[in-house]
């Protein structure tokens, strides 16, 4: 390894003014899987780059979908559970302990097609690319789906939240309703709890996706009263969330049902917008990776949730982004000589 | 917290208001809120940036429940732009700098 960051070090400084944005690896988004890729291609002397995002109240912001999560007990290693961000700010401090270059802002746009891929992270973006490299690992995640129903957009901030742990504190005392049958729904749920006065966990099936203890946790919690076979059409207020329009989808019978608050957890959807028509992906958008995180293109690795529908855990994407680094490091040895 | 930003209360809020010709940017965030903290640095690079313009203050509503309620915050951060002493803009949620300063920069 020490001899591919050598060689390509030679290649920085003999090309300096052409090339001084020039990195051997960049890494897309900040998530577990490329925090984890960070810190195995840092400490393989690869001196990655970390285009880790801005700052935003949805999962779309540095540190991925962790960050609006209150207690983590799954991940290995934290006895008693740990708080997302302060599991992020972690791993974030760990990839810059070993050398990691981190930038916060975005990805805008990127050409993998070439021997040499360029990462735009400017908008407009019709120079020359912000930064060129040798290989692209990709963890740019997924985002949390909204409703898409008349009322949602105009009620963001006015009690309809998408971030539990930022805004439960409003909700003191209050009647409010979570829309999910998952874990992330069950765990808002239940992290709402500590806040209002009910939480209704409105979902469209008469059982829970979310894994078995959560399920016993939701059950056994007085304050939260499941509604089944349930959808919202419309969220229903002038200056704030009064009420939400909802449909039985047994009997397709309407009802309101007064609310103060609701809280969206329905699922996700890959960030895969920037590659479209450059990598190849599922129906749902996903990207396609095998053998381990290789991509349609070579030199281009993914890993993580925007590659991986059916896992989706953050102990998961970590180790994703240990593989991709790892492939990473293969990669670059295998065309070394090309370089 | 350290920076130049300063911390304004249910007593002081009207007059932080009225006392600066300035466009004064509220934002209202909490300790435990984590977008609050994503945009600290980029608030405080804000406010010296445009110090002629504008003045940035900040709101903790956990010990300023009164101005909270007034202004019907109900999510951090919520960022209000006051206009000689009146709302102008509210921003709703975190950003990055550049679209921040995109959507109060009609107003200084």
């Amino acid at each position: 390894m020490p001899d591919v960051a050598g060689i390509n070090d030679e290649n920085i400084n003999s090309s300096l003014n052409l090339n001084s944005n020039h990195r051997i690896v960049v890494i897309i988004g900040s998530g577990p899987a490329g925090l984890t890729s960070a810190i195995y291609t840092a400490r393989a002397n690869l001196k990655p780059l970390l285009i880790e995002g801005e700052p935003s109240s949805t999962s779309d912001q540095p540190g991925g979908q962790l960050m609006l999560t209150s207690d983590i007990e799954n991940f290995p290693g934290f006895k008693d559970g740990i708080d997302g961000p302060e599991l992020m700010a972690q791993m974030r401090g760990q990839a810059e302990r070993f050398g990691t270059e981190i930038l916060t802002e975005k990805a805008t746009k990127v050409d993998l097609d070439s021997s040499v891929k360029g990462i735009w992270t400017t908008n407009p973006h019709d120079g020359p690319p912000n930064f060129t490299a040798d290989v692209v690992i990709i963890s740019t995640g997924a985002r949390s789906l909204m409703l898409g129903v008349p009322g949602e957009d105009r009620l963001i901030g006015h009690g309809l939240s998408t971030c539990a742990t930022c805004d439960g504190f409003f909700f003191r005392g209050k009647d409010i309703a979570v829309v999910g049958g998952g874990d992330s729904a069950l765990e808002e749920a239940l992290f709402l709890t500590r806040f209002a006065n009910s939480v209704r966990l409105i979902h469209r099936r008469d059982q829970w996706r979310a894994s078995p203890i959560m399920q016993d946790r939701a059950r056994s919690n007085e304050k939260i009263i499941p509604v089944w076979n349930t959808q919202v059409t419309e969220i229903i207020g002038e200056t704030s969330v009064k009420s939400l329009r909802l449909v039985d989808t047994v009997t397709g019978k309407e009802s309101i049902q007064e609310i103060d608050g609701v809280f969206i957890a329905i699922g996700h959807s890959p960030n895969t917008d920037l590659f479209k028509g450059q990598l190849k992906m599922d129906d749902a958008g996903y990207l396609i990776t095998g053998p381990g995180t290789a991509t349609n293109i070579e030199g281009v690795l993914a890993c993580g949730d925007v590659q991986d529908h059916i896992y989706r855990q953050a102990v998961t994407a970590a180790g994703s982004g240990c593989m991709a680094a790892l492939d990473a490091q293969r990669w670059l040895e295998a065309h070394e000589s090309n370089r | 917290m350290s920076g130049s930003i300063v911390n304004v209360t249910d007593q002081s809020f009207d007059e932080t208001l009225l006392s600066d010709d300035r466009a004064v940017l509220v934002d209202f965030w909490a300790e435990w809120c984590t977008p609050c903290k994503a945009i600290a640095p980029i608030l405080e690079a804000l406010a010296e940036d445009e110090a002629e313009k504008l003045r940035i203050v900040k709101l903790n509503i956990d010990e300023n429940l009164d101005t909270t309620r007034r202004f019907d915050v109900l999510s951090i951060p919520t960022l209000i732009l006051f206009k000689d002493g009146q709302p102008a803009a509210r921003i709703v949620g975190a950003r990055g700098k550049s679209q921040l300063l995109s959507e109060i920069k009609v107003y200084l």
